[in-house]
């Protein structure tokens, strides 16, 4: 199958969009590219797993084009199997984005148009084989994200606009000098020549934290993560899953595909600094949520505290630890857009996300309340679900890890999870349960398209939960291929 | 001498050609404007088409007159810029009195520039120079009741002709050492005495005022605000680009020997350029202004593109200066369109301009992304190619620091963005239709902005055409 189909597909439903003359039409657009982007990855997923079994490839689908020939730049792009399981995600996340924002009203030819260019960004990021290829997609999405939360956002959306349209540019500004330093150090940009390059360490202790620092804003890493409790509290529904659910992704993936892989003694080297780091989001993220009273902050903090689990898996650079933060990175994109799905639709209804003035939602609104309670149970670990999987994974990883203070970073960052607990069921306690208030009295429960966003993600939170080993299939060997690099270079000390 | 090598000259004959005819049209014919600028606009057309037509190579007038394939290049680049000037400022031009006077003073400007860019001596050089700013300081003017329009017209005037002092007093000290101006000459006998560094810097700080450098920018943003957005359009984009296409050959092959007093001068100026600009740009109000500003921080972009002294580093700053150009010029249309039919020039004034205006609100969104270097507009591969040409030195905190400006330059732009999408319209401004020139213009550059970063290979065309730049 051709890549390139991913990109195009976005493309021409964007164009479509934006010269299409009723807003009913444009919704069909949108749903159509969408459903045809799945079907797509799924066709590219069938399609990897019938090759592999033949060969055992690092490549998938690999597609070379010159692009700037004076410079070494190459348009490549391919996809392994951590690319494929986060282009699954991409592909669940933007179409339920799109069903979630079906009665979009304001300028909903703009809205869409966003929408479908930052999944064109999402795909082209994760297909990149080249890392200036993978730098235009990085910040193709900044752009999209700024105008949807400032025009289609609710609070003091401009000032969130900006500031998360300022951080990520200032993280894409560290990585734009990390790629310089790559690139005058091996002449290209291609991952697979680079792979083969040595850096030598003293470079690598030099550029390595630009690059993990740039894609870690990207990721949330702490204290770089203010943008993510404001960005996302701010920004419409869609947006929310999107950012939430796919644009954290990106930086996580950056850390690990670009940072990690091509530096691995650096990344080992820095090992504790980012153990600290990320645990300290882990716990902050967990403790400030508690605090919140507005239903998305408190999806947004519980992000910073879940996405410090990624970097954990990241900074221990194990095997299990790293195929633990791609599995956390999946999970958390499906329960994270699940949630803000149902406290969107919650908002649509009540016009209210406060905790304290919503109740007894459970009587009047049943799907939508199972939806969010499943969300919930997903974010706090419940087994059979996502969380658990991933979580499960990234602590046994970085237990495997003997020295005594990641020991102890585990166990605090295990605790988190009753932390976790605290605030879900207080949050699922007083929105979910208890008397209903007779001002919601009225409210209906979720129409088709909205149930249709909430099975599709609820679909890929069941079965990663129940049938973790598919997972496994895909992604292990490439996990491993990442972190062998890793192991090399301790066997060499 | 055979006649066809005269016709490496084809450009400059053929606008001293159409100067004279205006001249003549002018003095026996009473055209309304519409049909002048319907005609101005068909031959500055033509003038762009001459540069398709062969005869490349060729030296004129005992060495001092060259032409190359990047020489007609860079020519027809300037030239396809007044077009698009000429177009979107169809508006503004309409209702002007002695409209064929502005066409008169702007393409004997562009006749300087032909002659600055193919010069082969400083004299000839140093004629072009003139020959190409004198005029703008007329073409400042031209809005005659104006008063801001005189005092730009005024500053123009007096800070070129300081700048042009300093140029010559250098150039009559290379003079005196070598007993001549040719570059040939000069590349290799300047030597590395005392007075050649002295003679070398004032000769730079010339280039560095007719680009507005910092520190040689102070003449820029009163000058940019009061002329009209026309001369303003071109004195940014037009006058820039030519005397930059000029440092190219100029810094790698002229003065090469020099590289060790160039080298850290290009990168003062070019960081002193962008913080400062960025930092003042910050605070503006004024849509020209902001622009003004930007202009000096881009500048600043292209001196370190331009300090890589290689045949990429050359290639990147042409290749953004073409970029610079769609962007820079997207933006004056619309602030062309904005500030002749509705007289808005602030920009708090533009507040949900969306609302009312979602093409031309479209055209300047994506301008000032691409001015700040954002994908998927020609900006990105631009500032990026430019910035990896400057790092090939191993200088990282340089490109650090310019990094970090684009951040700081994201903000102003963003607040634009900001106040036309996001702010809710102060006042009602009703939809008046763009004239037919105008739209071409935009949608031009807006297909500049979209597709031009994309195109490798036109990269790699320039790329062959610098051959032997370096």
């Amino acid at each position: 199958m051709n890549l390139l189909l991913l990109l195009i597909v976005p493309l021409i439903a964007a164009i479509g969009i934006m010269l299409s003359p009723r807003v009913s039409a444009l919704r069909q657009i949108s749903l159509a590219a969408s459903l045809v982007q799945l079907v797509l990855v799924g066709w590219l997923l069938f399609q990897m797993l019938n090759t592999r079994s033949v060969s055992a490839q690092p490549l998938y689908f690999e597609q070379v084009y010159q692009w700037f020939p004076s410079w070494n730049i190459q348009f490549h792009i391919g996809v392994d199997g951590i690319a494929i399981s986060m282009m699954i995600l991409t592909a669940l996340v933007v179409l339920a984005g799109v069903l979630v924002s079906w009665q979009e009203s304001i300028l909903p030819k703009e809205f869409f148009f966003l929408l479908m260019f930052l999944s064109l960004g999402a795909y082209g990021f994760f297909m990149a084989r080249d890392i200036f290829t993978l730098f235009f997609f990085l910040e193709l999405a900044v752009i999209p994200k700024f105008l949807l939360i400032g025009i289609w956002g609710s609070g003091q959306k401009e000032y969130s606009a900006m500031k998360l349209a300022l951080m990520l540019m200032a993280g894409s500004a560290l990585v734009f000098v990390g790629l310089t330093g790559i690139y005058l150090e091996a002449h290209s940009f291609d991952l697979f020549v680079l792979s083969a390059t040595h850096f030598p360490v003293a470079f690598q202790y030099l550029f390595y934290p630009l690059l993990f620092i740039g894609f870690g804003i990207f990721a949330a890493l702490f204290p770089f993560h203010t943008w993510v409790p404001d960005g996302h509290a701010s920004a419409p529904t869609a947006a929310s899953m999107f950012l939430a659910g796919i644009s954290m992704k990106l930086g996580g993936y950056g850390c690990l595909r670009v940072a990690s892989f091509l530096m691995p003694d650096a990344a080992i080297h820095y090992a504790p600094v980012i153990i600290v780091l990320s645990t300290c989001a882990i716990l902050y993220g967990a403790f400030v949520t508690l605090l919140q009273s507005d239903l998305k902050y408190m999806n947004a903090y519980s992000s910073v505290s879940h996405c410090g689990f990624v970097m954990l898996g990241i900074g221990v650079f194990n095997t299990t630890s790293v195929y633990g933060a791609i599995l956390q990175m999946i999970s958390h994109g499906l329960m994270t857009a699940l949630f803000f799905a149902a406290i969107g639709m919650i908002y649509y209804r009540t016009h209210t996300r406060k905790i304290d003035e919503l109740g007894g939602l459970l009587a009047k609104l049943p799907f939508i309340s199972t939806v969010f309670v499943i969300a919930g149970l997903c974010s706090l670990g419940l087994p059979g679900l996502s969380g658990f999987v991933a979580e499960m994974t990234v602590f046994v990883g970085s237990w495997e890890d003997k020295s005594l203070w990641v020991r102890s970073a585990t166990v605090l960052s295990c605790a988190s999870i009753v932390v976790t607990a605290v605030y879900i069921l207080r949050a699922t306690g007083k929105v979910i349960m208890g008397p209903i208030r007779e001002t919601f009295v009225a409210l209906s429960d979720a129409v088709w398209y909205e149930k249709m966003a909430a099975i599709f993600l609820l679909a890929g939170i069941f079965v990663m939960g129940i049938a973790p080993f598919l997972l496994q299939y895909i992604i292990g060997n490439e996990a491993a291929t990442i972190v062998n690099r890793g192991a090399q270079v301790l066997i060499n000390k | 001498m055979l006649v066809y090598e005269w016709l490496i000259l084809k450009q400059e004959i053929f606008l001293s050609l159409l100067i004279v005819g205006i001249l003549l049209l002018w003095l026996f014919r009473d055209l309304s404007n519409e049909t002048w600028i319907r005609i101005m606009n068909i031959f500055l057309f033509v003038n762009i088409l001459i540069g398709f037509t062969g005869f490349h190579y060729g030296k004129l007038f005992g060495d001092t007159f060259l032409s190359s394939p990047l020489i007609l290049f860079e020519k027809v680049l300037l030239s396809f810029a007044l077009w698009l000037i000429s177009l979107f400022s169809y508006g503004w031009l309409r209702k002007m009195k002695n409209l064929p006077e502005f066409y008169l003073l702007l393409l004997t400007s562009l006749l300087g520039m032909y002659i600055m860019l193919s010069a082969g001596n400083l004299l000839l050089f140093y004629l072009g120079l003139e020959m190409s700013t004198l005029p703008l300081a007329g073409a400042a003017n031209f809005e005659f009741n104006s008063k801001k329009s005189s005092e730009s017209a005024m500053k123009l005037v007096l800070s070129s002709a300081f700048s042009s002092a300093i140029l010559l007093m250098g150039i009559s000290w290379l003079y005196g050492m070598m007993g001549s101006l040719d570059y040939a000459v000069i590349s290799t006998q300047i030597g590395h005495s005392p007075l050649s560094i002295l003679a070398f810097l004032l000769i730079l700080s010339g280039f560095a005022f007719k680009i507005s450098a910092v520190p040689f920018h102070l003449w820029t943003a009163d000058v940019y605000q009061g002329a009209p957005v026309a001369v303003t359009a071109f004195l940014s984009v037009v006058s820039k680009s030519a005397v930059i296409m000029v440092m190219i050959p100029f810094l790698y092959q002229t003065f090469e020997e020099k590289i060790d007093v160039w080298y850290p001068a290009l990168i003062m100026l070019a960081l002193a350029s962008v913080l400062v600009a960025n930092l003042f740009a910050v605070q503006q109000l004024n849509l020209k202004r902001l622009l003004a500003f930007s202009s000096i921080a881009q500048v600043g972009f292209l001196l370190i593109g331009l300090s890589a002294h290689s045949q990429t580093g050359a290639t990147s700053v042409l290749f953004f200066l073409i970029i610079y150009l769609f962007s820079n010029l997207a933006a004056f249309g619309v602030v062309s369109v904005l500030s002749s039919d509705y007289g808005k020039e602030d920009i708090q004034q533009l507040s949900g301009l969306y609302s009312t205006h979602p093409f031309l609100s479209w055209v300047l969104a994506l301008s000032l992304f691409s001015l700040a270097g954002i994908p998927p507009t020609a900006g990105f591969f631009g500032k990026f190619f430019l910035l990896l040409s400057g790092a090939n030195k191993g200088n990282y905190w340089v490109i650090a620091i310019a990094a970090i400006n684009m951040v700081i330059s994201l903000y102003y732009y963003l607040r634009v963005v900001k106040t036309i999408f996001m702010n809710h319209p102060v006042t009602h401004m009703e939809n008046k239709p763009l004239a037919f020139p105008v739209k071409f213009a935009l949608i031009i550059c807006l297909l500049g902005i979209l597709v031009v970063g994309f195109l490798g290979g036109f990269y790699e065309h320039i790329f062959q055409l610098l051959n032997g730049i370096n």
